[in-house]
């Protein structure tokens, strides 16, 4: 256990104390003794940051968990876990803060189980970053589903809640399955090793085998599904019922970045087959341009960050996507053409996290002291909460990529590697590259006007008190802190990019990129405000104009068709395949369980009949013999036609009494065969045995029904006829083959034994009875249970009778 | 001989199964004897039937008839009695109870 394991096991070990510190001390607020924790995560993982500019020398440690099975709890610092790691604990930490001015510390709050889940989940987090492991990493990463699901159904009284989160489990759960499928198949190509590292080092050799695609399908939806890909984004959205701080934390900044974490890691090893390049390419697009056109819709302001997160993972998948192309290429410092999707992809990353979480928190605010979240109800916010105010300008500001702030850079950055993208010459880019800048321009246009649109409809206009349920004015200081701090770092990313640069940038670039530069070799970044007038300008410039057209009209626009819905079309399909799966299942069940016995019994018949036939077929297993075959005495055909005779006669029989009698006919004449055959202890005991079960149906007979008819139904009558002689044609074959090749083999049998032995070792001549006491007494100790046991069976079912209403 | 007997007890096992597939609970108990005695005609059947004397040493034969399978057979019998007879009592109990010997009136629970 080295101390990196502790960062990923601390949290879990702390949610254990929580509940002693909620209970013990009700006065204080239980986030206060949470709050430290992350803070202390995040301080030891910002020792690992390269500060010299050196580059990160990787950290792992491992600790045996399952040997046997090559799953170990490996943990791996490189600069991709180190970005993630300091995301999660530094927005944890502010999230933490602000959640103890969020939500108040009243008597029927359960705040130690938000505290519980909280920690749950960055454990699960930091577990999901630092793992080399797959399993393990497999085993976090459901982890994150299984407490993102529990925070957003906190209050899980309102039904909506419930909703999400059952919601939002299905889909993540579903494509974590898939995901563990997709290591097992990698598991398998790469030789039995679970170590992230091991197969990114055999990845050449990988990418050659044939299971490759499916791996890569099966991955590729986790990492979708986790990261409200389109068309899965449709549960994020929903989750908006969960409280803020959960929002900004889980759905903005950390868990929805999961599969975006995956992508890059995987990247070294998948990113060298085109169809990655393509598949996270195009959905990532997809996605993007959705949920910014999406976000127009909406009227919910949470519901609008929403739609703004999914369409911003999108333009990281995309990035991410153009970025796999560059390990088709040589590493050339000058030409960084090639790698500037991916440090834009990084640099987006942390983007995102610092104004969407100070966006997420500033709605939680003006949710909090205005008492609704509606875009149409409020209005001239403006001068009543100049702060929240402000940081909800820089936020939106970086959000819409406006300079200075550091949505600009991360989207000038966006439009040159999708311009770089276009103009590479592999994957017939060259014809069909020119729709990339071409989407990620159009996203970007709507990108402009959902920001425009918060702004305006927030916090310009009029003030209308009467919308509103409180006394509206500023938050206090305590809710403020975070979001001032996340829109201070907007700013100095903004403003001073460049300390990200190789501290951050650089590093994670490496894990996702490895081996494209040699040994001590550094990418060369350099983000800066300025470039000159070039094409990335005119775009932007482009996108403020026509989105400022846009925004201005946006009331002609609403009244379109497509933005009068607000639900996302997609929800329907979702809903109707929940439904219609239940409906379904239902119908199946109902069909195949009747209720009826014969109908069971029939299934089993079926399925035993027929196994054995196509066995048979299957196998060319049939077999018959006639070597041997004695000639047939007189009497035994005499006595076989009499038997034959009555037992067909039983089912046309509907006479109780000829029934029995017929019945014991059969019985007799099956004693009668083991007379013929030598068995007199046998026809003993079966004539015994008839006699009394004779007796037995007779003395019920008075107590007994005569037999129901059968509905006369030719079809029915005619199925289980066929039915039964399926049955009795399977026994005959495989009678006749195993008679047949019995005859091959010169196996003694083990009667031989018996038969020499029966005096000598048991002092008996009856061989027959030597065997049932003496050689084989267990099995008669065992027979005569079960006569007891059934004796008791009768006596209880008589004496003992159920009261009326009784149940057992 | 034993290619008819194993007809026999095909055909046997094959009424049994005709039986098993209708209405009346008392028929499905005779399923339940006629598929015994089949199953212990095949068994016996299966071991081989044309070989010497009964199975007792004071006949002093060369041969003797194989005496495993009709231990097994004589246990099965056995059995089998044990849950005829339980059968028998129990659809005359269902009988009492519910008043129908029809099957598909015994369908379902007051809990469905």
């Amino acid at each position: 256990m080295s101390l990196l394991h502790f960062v990923v096991l601390a949290p879990f070990i702390m949610a254990i104390f929580m509940p002693f510190f909620y209970y013990k001390f009700r006065s204080v607020h239980t986030g206060w003794f949470l709050l430290p924790l992350p803070l202390i995560l995040f301080i030891y993982i910002a020792t690992y940051i390269p500060i010299n500019g050196g580059g990160l020398e990787p950290v792992e440690h491992t600790v045996p968990w399952v040997p046997s099975l090559g799953i170990n709890f490996s943990v791996y610092l490189d600069g991709l876990s180190l970005l993630f790691g300091l995301l999660i604990t530094g927005i944890g930490t502010l999230v933490v803060l602000y959640s103890i001015f969020y939500i108040k510390n009243k008597v029927d709050e359960p705040l130690n189980n938000f505290y519980v889940y909280l920690l749950m989940f960055m454990g699960a987090m930091l577990g999901v970053v630092f793992s080399d492991n797959l399993i393990v990493l497999y085993v976090f990463w459901e982890l994150t589903s299984l407490s993102s699901a529990l925070l957003i159904a906190y209050w899980f009284h309102k039904e909506k809640s419930r909703y999400g989160a059952q919601k939002s489990m299905l889909i993540t759960v579903s494509g974590g399955f898939a995901m563990l499928a997709g290591f097992s198949l990698l598991y398998v190509i790469a030789g039995s090793t679970f170590s992230i590292r091991e197969i990114i080092a055999q990845a050449d050799v990988v990418v050659q085998d044939p299971l490759i695609l499916p791996a890569m399908l099966l991955i590729l939806l986790g990492a979708f599904t986790k990261s409200a890909q389109f068309p899965f984004h449709i549960w994020l959205p929903d989750a908006m019922e969960a409280p803020t701080p959960v929002s900004a934390y889980l759905h903005s900044a950390t868990m929805v970045k999961a599969g975006i974490y995956l992508v890059a890691r995987m990247t070294p090893v998948f990113g060298l087959t085109v169809e990655w390049f393509w598949i996270v390419l195009i959905f990532g697009l997809v996605t993007l341009t959705w949920g910014s056109i999406s976000a127009v819709r909406q009227t919910d302001l949470k519901g609008i960050l929403a739609f703004s997160t999914v369409s911003q993972l999108g333009l990281i998948m995309s990035l991410l996507g153009m970025g796999s192309a560059a390990l088709h290429f040589d590493y050339v410092e000058t030409e960084a053409i090639y790698y500037t999707a991916i440090m834009a992809a990084v640099f987006h990353l942390i983007n995102h996290a610092t104004f969407k979480g100070a966006l997420f928190m500033v709605v939680g605010i003006i949710d909090h002291e205005t008492g609704t979240r509606d875009v149409r109800k409020l209005g001239g916010l403006m001068a009543i909460m100049p702060i929240t105010f402000t940081v909800s300008l820089i936020g939106l500001a970086a959000m819409a990529g406006l300079p200075p702030f550091n949505g600009f850079l991360s989207k000038e950055l966006f439009f040159t590697a999708s311009l770089n993208v276009a103009s590479l010459d592999i994957f017939n880019l060259e014809t069909l590259g020119f729709f990339i800048p071409v989407v990620a321009w159009i996203a970007s246009v709507f990108t402009f006007v959902y920001s425009m649109m918060i702004f305006t409809r927030t916090f310009t206009g009029e003030f209308k008190p009467e919308n509103y349920k409180e006394d509206v004015h500023e938050a206090p200081i305590g809710l403020l802190i975070s979001p001032i701090i996340l829109a201070s770092l907007v700013i100095i990313f903004g403003l001073f990019p460049n300390i990200l640069a190789y501290t951050l940038i650089e590093p994670t670039m490496q894990s996702i990129l490895p081996g494209l530069t040699s040994v001590g070799e550094q990418f060369y970044v350099n983000i800066y405000h300025w470039h000159g007038i070039n094409t990335e300008l005119l775009m932007t410039i482009a996108v403020v104009l026509i989105g400022l057209a846009i925004a201005l009209n946006l009331k002609k626009w609403q009244e379109s068709y497509f933005f009068q819905r607000e639900r996302d079309p997609l929800n329907a399909v979702y809903d109707l395949g929940l439904d219609q799966l239940v409906v379904q299942a239902q119908n199946v069940t109902n069909m195949q369980m009747t209720g009826r016995l014969r109908d069971y019994l029939l299934y089993m018949a079926v399925f035993i009949s027929g196994i054995m036939l196509w066995t048979f077929f299957r196998y060319d297993a049939f077999a018959i013999d006639f070597s041997n075959e004695l000639a047939v005495p007189f009497y035994v055909i005499l006595v076989v036609a009499a038997l034959l005779a009555s037992t067909l006669a039983l089912p046309f029989i509907s006479h109780r009494i000829t029934n029995i009698v017929l019945l014991g006919v059969v019985g007799f004449l099956i004693a009668l065969l083991f007379v013929i055959f030598r068995a007199p202890d046998l026809a003993l005991t079966q004539l015994l045995v008839e006699t009394v079960m004779v007796v037995l149906f007779l003395l019920t007979y008075r107590h007994l029904p005569e037999i129901t008819k059968e509905a006369k139904n030719i079809w029915s009558t005619s199925m289980k006829a066929i039915v039964s002689a399926a049955v009795g044609g399977a026994v005959i074959l495989t009678g006749l083959s195993v008679h047949a090749l019995n005859q091959g083999t010169d196996i003694t049998p083990i009667s031989d034994y018996f038969i020499e032995n029966s005096k000598t070792l048991a002092g008996g001549y009856n061989m027959v009875n030597v065997i049932l006491v003496d050689f084989r007494g267990l099995d008669t100790l065992l027979e005569v249970l079960v006569l007891a046991i059934a004796a008791l069976g009768v006596v209880t079912l008589i004496k003992h009778k159920m009261k009326e209403g009784e149940d057992v | 001989m034993e290619i008819l007997m194993i007809f026999t007890s095909g055909i046997i096992i094959a009424v049994a199964t005709y039986l098993f597939l209708t209405r009346s609970l008392l028929r499905v108990v005779f399923g339940v004897v006629m598929l015994s005695h089949g199953v212990h005609l095949l068994i016996l059947t299966l071991s081989g039937l044309q070989t010497g004397a009964p199975p007792l040493l004071t006949e002093n034969a060369d041969a003797y008839t194989d005496p495993l399978p009709q231990a097994v057979i004589l246990t099965a019998i056995v059995i089998s009695f044990g849950m005829t007879a339980f059968l028998l009592v129990l659809a005359y109990r269902t009988y009492q109870d519910h008043g129908t010997d029809d099957l598909e009136e015994l369908r379902g629970n007051a809990d469905e």
